[in-house]
């Protein structure tokens, strides 16, 4: 039987939210931080104005995927209707900004929260389903959203209910925050509300909820005879995703200055699930991977004067294809082909470099032995071998007391 | 000690479940019986994924079938499946945590139990990996785990041994005979490995085609005529 306490000294704890974080995790946190700087401070003086605008709805639709992500990915609840989620979070957030003077992130919060509740609500019946049938009935419920706001309106700074006023000709722009008026400072506020997102999500995923979240996807019963309660769990996540992307239907509002319904179209919430799919439902990164090809592939596309009606030809092949050779997504798959490319590269540059004519028999055999020697002496060596014979003992144990009687 | 009575479960016209009344009163159980007897639905009846049509069962003095299904973990209600269920995508650790933080146990004492209930069924691997990269044989012990962590009540093994190879089965076998000792538990093994079920279990229920046909100590009732035919289709051949 293996020894708690020889577990437990070792420098990770597993449980433990102040566990000492691993090479890995160290690079990867390095690695995001350098990214967000190049992204924040950098990469709005590299491009145009053109691309900032297209930035910024990446930035926005990274958290929409991220919220589907949640959805699909974490708890296995197939949405068909986060495009409409998107809708009700920029109505919010709209109507907000043009009624009131609150401080902008305030009212980014407030249609985080509204898009929350009424996500939440309208997805309670709908939650006792899966699969095909969830997908159907949240496809109807974002076409049912739709056909509300051609006949609501977007608010453009009318009174009543609505704010809608028909007969408006100079129709005021939807305001931004007082510190991010040019596009690349909103640019620039987008991707931090992004971050903030990412982080809100993140945290979830490695607490309670996302462990709950696992067991629901993986096997309904197995999570009830675990103890979960199933159904507040999705809801939670449910509840999650709504915030995020009503949140990001504020950001939205505030980027493009004008809505109108015909922005949010029920189909294209279809897109966003193949896009997710496409990128990695699973994954962090995939719903930025996802917000690239939904926003900046047709941006690019424009630019190369190639018809955008390829797009759908080319998400419908990208999802078969990514579904058969990679299910987990671009974002899983890239890093394994990046590894598996620089390996065979590496392998080629050693193989055409030629074998010195000096090397020694003893040099070489130096060399190889010494990395087993520094081996057989460090912690992990040792460790893992205390452990193949603790492995050992007790099999041989039973295995002896099994053929005793 | 669970007591049954009179518990049927129909599903359409069929009867999976007919007024079975078995009282299990400690240590390991045994509940055999051929594919299709109603053992998996007899346990799905306790963890309260089927709601039988007549019957009671009494656990501890606790009217188990009034205890809404994710409850059941907190009063005690442990179980593994018969397609193994342990969650790929989290480390060992969190999921045999997972079970410990739902089943309303205090987070101070969540490492200790669930480090002790991990080196319990002697499980070799790293309690950060994830349970996706182990084999068969470690996952099963993971699910073990799960149901032992923290103080359950009644502990239900569903073929846990399924796949597993002979040295794997004895080692398990092993596990499952400390439990009741450890835990304080009672625990119900159903398995096709006879050798596993009488080295396990001092007392045997057998069920067939939905009626219990015999209970008892366990070496009484591997010999009984009713059993060896509900097995083997002829008494004479045994």
């Amino acid at each position: 039987m293996v020894n708690v306490a020889g577990r437990t000294a070792g420098p990770r704890q597993p449980g433990s939210l102040l566990r000492r974080p691993g090479r890995p995790t160290v690079i990867r946190v390095a690695v995001v931080v350098v990214l967000l700087l190049f992204t924040v401070v950098a990469l709005p003086q590299l491009i145009g104005l053109y691309y900032v605008d297209y930035l910024t709805q990446v930035a926005v639709y990274a958290m929409v995927a991220l919220g589907l992500g949640v959805l699909v990915g974490r708890v296995g609840l197939m949405s068909l209707g986060q495009v409409a989620v998107l809708s009700v979070g920029a109505w919010s957030a709209a109507r907000l900004l043009f009624g009131t003077s609150q401080p902008f992130p305030l009212v980014l919060v407030e249609a985080g929260l509204i898009t929350m509740v009424l996500g939440t609500v309208l997805l309670l019946p709908a939650l006792r389903m899966r699969g095909l049938y969830l997908a159907l009935i949240t496809l109807m419920l974002a076409s049912a959203v739709y056909i509300v706001l051609l006949t609501l309106n977007f608010p453009n700074g009318g009174a009543g209910f609505s704010g809608y006023n028909g007969n408006q000709i100079h129709i005021p722009p939807i305001r931004r925050p007082s510190i991010a008026n040019s596009d690349p400072a909103y640019f620039r506020y987008a991707v931090l509300v992004a971050v903030v997102m990412f982080a809100l999500v993140a945290i979830h995923i490695r607490t309670r909820p996302g462990r709950a979240w696992a067991a629901i996807r993986q096997s309904e019963p197995a999570a009830l005879a675990a103890g979960i309660n199933t159904t507040l769990y999705k809801l939670w996540a449910v509840a999650l995703a709504s915030f995020v992307t009503g949140v990001a239907g504020g950001v939205l509002a505030g980027a493009v200055h004008y809505l109108y319904s015909d922005d949010f179209p029920a189909y294209t919430s279809i897109t966003l699930l193949a896009v997710v799919l496409m990128g990695g439902a699973y994954s962090l990164w995939g719903a930025i991977v996802a917000a690239l090809l939904m926003q900046l592939l047709p941006a690019l596309l424009n630019n190369w004067g190639v018809s955008n009606d390829w797009l759908t030809i080319l998400f419908g092949i990208g999802v078969v294809f990514t579904l058969t050779t990679a299910p987990r997504g671009i974002a899983d798959q890239f890093p394994k082909d990046m590894a598996r490319l620089g390996g065979l590269l590496l392998r080629q540059v050693r193989r055409r470099r030629p074998v010195p004519a000096s090397a020694s028999p003893s040099a070489s055999a130096s060399a190889s032995a010494s990395p087993s020697a520094s081996g057989s002496v460090s912690p992990s060596a040792s460790a893992s071998s205390a452990s193949s014979a603790a492995r050992a003992a007790p099999t041989a144990a039973s295995a002896g007391e099994g053929e005793a009687p | 000690m669970i007591e049954v009575k009179d518990l049927t479960v129909r599903f359409g016209g069929v009867t999976s479940l007919n007024r079975m009344s078995v009282t299990f009163e400690s240590g390991t159980c045994g509940l055999i019986g051929p594919n299709g007897a109603g053992k998996t639905t007899f346990f799905n009846v306790l963890s309260g994924f089927v709601r039988p049509s007549e019957g009671t069962v009494h656990a501890f003095g606790d009217d188990l079938l009034s205890i809404i299904h994710y409850r059941r973990a907190r009063w005690g209600l442990r179980r593994t499946f018969q397609t193994e269920q342990a969650i790929e995508e989290l480390s060992v650790y969190d999921n045999v945590a997972l079970v410990h933080e739902h089943a309303g146990h205090s987070g101070g004492a969540r490492r200790a139990d669930v480090l002790e209930a991990i080196a319990f069924v002697g499980l070799d691997a790293d309690p950060e990996a994830k349970v996706g990269t182990l084999g068969v044989g470690q996952r099963r012990l993971v699910e073990v785990a799960r149901a032992v962590v923290g103080h359950p009540k009644l502990v239900l093994l569903d073929e846990p041994a399924a796949g597993l190879p002979d040295a794997e089965t004895h080692a398990l076998a092993e596990v499952i005979r400390q439990i009741p000792a450890r835990t304080g538990a009672l625990t119900i093994l159903v398995d096709h490995d006879m050798s596993l079920v009488s080295g396990c279990c001092e007392t045997t229920a057998v069920l067939d085609f939905g009626e219990l046909i015999a209970a008892g100590p366990t070496a009484q009732v591997l010999r009984d005529e009713r059993v060896m035919r509900a097995y083997l289709g002829t008494a004479e051949v045994a």
